[in-house]
Order: structure tokens, then sequence, then C-alpha cells
């Protein structure tokens, strides 16, 4: 496994920490008000949106269609809360809007929606948003733009045979503005991803498909900047960052 | 009616796409490996840099112009109807849902795959793609509508499915040709029985009307390019005016154009109607496409007992 320096200064660390803990608390407060939704796949990617969102991308709520952010893709769209959450915290909309999330009339529908702003594209279909991420990262070479894409996967949906499509096509395009995070939480709705389609050895996988890997924990924090600077940095190929988390994390 | 010549409709497009391609910088295409085929390929040799061939990947492609999209470009993806049918779901919950500005613009459609079998021969596309809302489906004439059908799609901000054949198909327009998306063209007049044809089914109809006139029946035949949005008013004025309607269509009687027509009939103007269609069957392998339009009952011959057996159900 990875093993960075610390790299985030310990006021900011502690300061995403409280964002962090924050959002767990909107999360669960969302999904027991809303009476269903996915907690525990919502809880595991949690500390992954606040390094992306608070430290690493490029973006602008006061102007959510900026031409120039970063885009972020929730291709696992079923943990819409996590990301409803930190978009507004990030100031996209009222935070007085989360306990709309899955009633009639409700901003918030139960899996993202392209009129939400901060949204950047749609999903609740499973093995979807890679193919998507590569279509704006194909976009961004052509109008010699920098944004970076960050599609953010569960480990379930690599079950899904357009991910593989698409992991062929980023490579052979040599889409290296595309960043995929898979949240590796071992588990999928009806038990262990080893026992419903076994995955592993996963990095193998993805590595034979041309990309390059790298394996952190998902919930420090530091391994999840320092592995989206190093995503950053490679050139020539896309990077997965395969991140360990726990299904319905919750820090002591 | 021109009705002299034919043209291949998928070489028209390949160099219709190219001459769009000047004009409209941010065009791109997106081809399933099939561009030597569908003829999209013609354009890389004009724009190399703004053609792809994603490979034989068709729920990858989809997904693609939906990024290239919301990024400012006009992707238009092109394949084999059949095959892009395998990504219906991406196109309902990617591009339909968020109203993304893809054209999807598919040829081999319909019977026109003759020789190779059912396994290519898509008779349902139509039904499964103006189910999605935010579709725009349209099925030109001929080369002449195509073109102008064509142009007019990448100016619509919104997701289109354009449906073409393989083969090629007679002229029915000639001269100067007033074509808008979404409004029935009247080609021919006719006032005691109104035929309602799109693609390659309208020339059929042209020449039914002609059968039917020897008889003394006088036939308007109306080009319907667009199945959705539908024009309501075009159907109903002719339900008003003739009370018997013949709708034909390279696709089966289940959910495309006759379907589409008799929604708007039943719950306008009801009047008694027949469907000339594909009978809910899989299409063959065949060695010419008029061969196989005669098995499946989509020439003039079937348009024209429709119409005689529609006129004998007229109250």
């Amino acid at each position: 496994m990875f093993q960075p320096k610390a790299i985030i200064e310990e006021s900011l660390l502690n300061n995403l920490k409280s964002i962090a803990s924050r959002i767990r608390e909107n999360v669960v407060k969302m999904i027991s008000e809303a009476g269903s939704g996915h907690l525990g796949a919502s809880l595991s990617i949690v500390d992954i949106l606040v390094v992306l969102y608070f430290l690493k991308i490029k973006h602008d709520p006061r102007n959510p269609l900026w031409s120039e952010r970063d885009r972020v893709i929730l291709s696992k769209g079923h943990a819409a809360p996590a990301l409803y959450a930190v978009l507004a915290e990030c100031g996209y909309f009222p935070t007085s809007l989360l306990n709309s999330l899955r009633r009639i009339d409700g901003f918030l529908q139960g899996h993202p929606e392209a009129y939400i702003p901060g949204i950047d594209m749609v999903s609740g279909s499973l093995g979807q948003g890679l193919s998507i991420a590569n279509g704006m990262a194909l976009s961004f070479r052509l109008s010699g733009k920098s944004c970076r894409v960050y599609v953010i996967m569960g480990d379930g949906e690599l079950n899904e045979g357009q991910v593989w499509e698409a992991a062929l096509t980023a490579s052979h395009l040599m889409l290296d503005n595309i960043t995929v995070i898979v949240d590796r939480n071992g588990f999928q709705q009806e038990g262990s991803t080893e026992d419903v389609k076994k995955l592993e050895p996963l990095g193998e996988k993805w590595r034979a498909f041309g990309w390059h890997v790298v394996e952190i924990d998902g919930h420090d924090l530091n391994q999840i900047v320092a592995a989206l600077n190093e995503a950053e940095l490679t050139k020539g190929c896309p990077t997965v960052i395969i991140a360990h988390t726990i299904k319905g994390f919750q820090p002591r | 009616m021109n009705g002299v010549y034919m043209k291949s409709i998928r070489e028209e497009f390949g160099k219709v796409l190219s001459s769009l391609g000047a004009k409209y910088s941010d065009l791109v295409v997106l081809d399933a490996d099939c561009g030597s085929h569908t003829k999209s390929k013609v354009f890389s040799q004009k724009y190399p840099e703004r053609f792809f061939n994603i490979g034989i990947s068709e729920q990858d492609l989809v997904g693609i112009a939906a990024g290239l999209a919301v990024c400012g470009k006009i992707p238009i993806v092109s394949c084999y109807s059949m095959f892009l049918m395998r990504a219906w779901e991406q196109i309902r919950n990617t591009i339909g849902r968020a109203n993304i500005n893809v054209k999807f613009v598919v040829t081999h459609a319909g019977a026109s795959p003759h020789a190779d079998g059912s396994s290519h021969q898509c008779f349902e596309d139509l039904s499964i793609m103006r189910v999605i809302p935010n579709m725009t489906v349209i099925v030109p004439a001929d080369s002449k509508s195509m073109t102008l059908l064509l142009e007019e799609a990448i100016c619509l901000n919104g997701p289109v499915y354009m449906r073409l054949g393989r083969d090629d198909v007679y002229d029915v327009y000639d001269g100067d040709v007033h074509i808008k998306i979404g409004k029935a063209n009247t080609v021919v007049d006719g006032s005691d029985v109104s035929i309602i044809a799109s693609g390659v089914l309208v020339y059929e109809a042209l020449t039914a009307s002609q059968m039917l006139r020897r008889d003394g029946i006088s036939a308007s035949v109306i080009d319907l390019h667009t199945i959705k949005p539908i024009d309501v008013n075009a159907i109903v004025n002719e339900a008003r005016r003739t009370g018997a309607l013949v709708t034909a269509e390279e696709h089966s009687v289940i959910g495309g154009l006759g379907s589409s027509v008799a929604e708007v009939v039943v719950s306008s103007y009801p009047v008694p109607m027949e469907i000339v269609g594909v009978r809910d069957r899989f299409g063959e392998s065949s060695l010419s496409y008029r061969e196989l339009l005669l098995k499946l009952g989509l020439t003039a011959s079937s348009i024209y007992n429709a119409a005689r057996r529609v006129l004998l159900r007229r109250r």
C-alpha cells in the first residue's frame, strides 16, 4: 500500500476532518429523514469527496457552470446523499435543502439529476460514468483545456461490462486527464464483491488494461491527496486509485 | 416527385456530414468501427481530429457522446440502428434524462441489411426511441430530405435519433423543398384516403397512390418524417378531410409510425385506419432488398390493399 508522508498541514487536516464529520452527520440525517437511501455506500466516500471538493479540484460554487472547472462524475449514483451534502457544504445550494431528499417536489432526487447545481452529470444506473468522462476528457483535449475529470465508482459497479469498454478507450486514447477512484469497500448489494463476482486481483486487471494504479487507504486524507497528485503527474495513461474503504465508515 | 433516380442515402450522409463539418466547427463524429459501412468515415478524411472510431462498444460510445456534448461539442453518433439499441438504457438514462445534445444518425435500419438476416434487421428502434422523453425521432424519405433534416437536427438543441437505410432509395423530392422537423409534408394531394408514410415507404406510397388513381380513388400521400414530436394538426386534418387513413413504415406495427398516428387519431378524431408494417416478426436473409420488402409486405401493393380495406370500413 501507498504510504506518503503527511502532506496536509495540521490545521488544514483538522479542518477537513471536521468538514467530513459534519458531512457524515448530514448524510445520516438526510437518509433517516427520507426513510431510505444507501447509507453505507454514501459514508464510504465522504473522505474522498471532502479532499476533492475542499482541496483538490478547480471549481467555483458561485459559478457552477464555469467552463474551466474540473468535472466530477459520481458514477455510483446511489451515494448521492454524500455528494449532495458536500455540494451544500461548498455553497452550491443551501443546506436547508438537504432534507428535501427523495420527497415529492423535492429539490434533491434519489439519484443525481442534471439540474442540481454542482452536478456535472446525471447518474443512478451503474457503469456509465467512465464513458462520459472519456467524452469530457476528449473534449478538453480538442479544446486545449487543462481541466481534469474525476470519476467515483463503486467496486460492485465493476461488474458492469461497460466499465471495461470505457477502460480500454481511456487507455487507448491516453486520456491522462482522467482519474478514476474506485471505492473498494468490498461489498455490493447481495454480499461481498468476492462472493458475487470475484474482482481480485483488481489492481492487476486495471494495469492489464493500460492504467496507472495506486492503492490507498480511502479514509486517510493524506493518502487521498497524495494519490490524486500522483494521478495528475502521471502522463500518457489514465490513473485509477483503488481506495480501500469501509462501508458505513464512521471515524472513532 | 422525382421517382426516377436512386441514391445511396448513406453515401449522401457521408458527403453531407463532411460539408457540414466546415460550417459547424464543434461537430464531432463518433463511430463504432463501421464507418466505412455507415459512410461516416468520409468525414474523417477531411477532419481526422474530429472523428473517433471508438471500437465495437456502443454503450461506451453513447457515454462518450454525452461527455463531449456537455462540454460544448455536437457529437454525431454513427452506427447500425440494430446495434445502437444495445445502448438503449444508456441513451435513456444519460442522454434522455439530462436532455443532452447528441445526434444519433443510424444506418442499415429496417430490412435494408437484407442479406445479413434477422440479427441485423431492426424493426423495433422507433418504438423504443420515441418512448424516451426529450428525444426527437426522424425517418427521412430520401437523400434530399435527409440533407435538410440533418442540418436542422444539428441546429436543434437536444437529442435526435435519425434513421437511415443501407440501400439506394428513390428520390421523392426534387427542386425547392421545404422540410421542417415536426412538420409533415404533403407529397400528393388527395381526397378519398390518406396514406401517411415514413422512410422508403413514402416512395411506395406514391406508387400506391398511382395504382389507386387507376381505380378512380384519390389518395393523398403524407411524408411524416418526424415521428416525434408528431404533427398532430396534419394527422387530424387528414382524418377530417378523408376519414380513412393508411400508415406505412419499415418497422414493426407495434410502437412505430402507425402506433404514433393511431394515438393521435383515437384521442383527437377517430376514423378507420390500417397499419402497414412488419407484423410482429423478425426479418430474414434475402438476396435483394426488394425481395425482402415484398415478403414482409412493405411495398406499394400492400399499401394499395390496405387503402381498399380502409375505404370499405369507412362509414
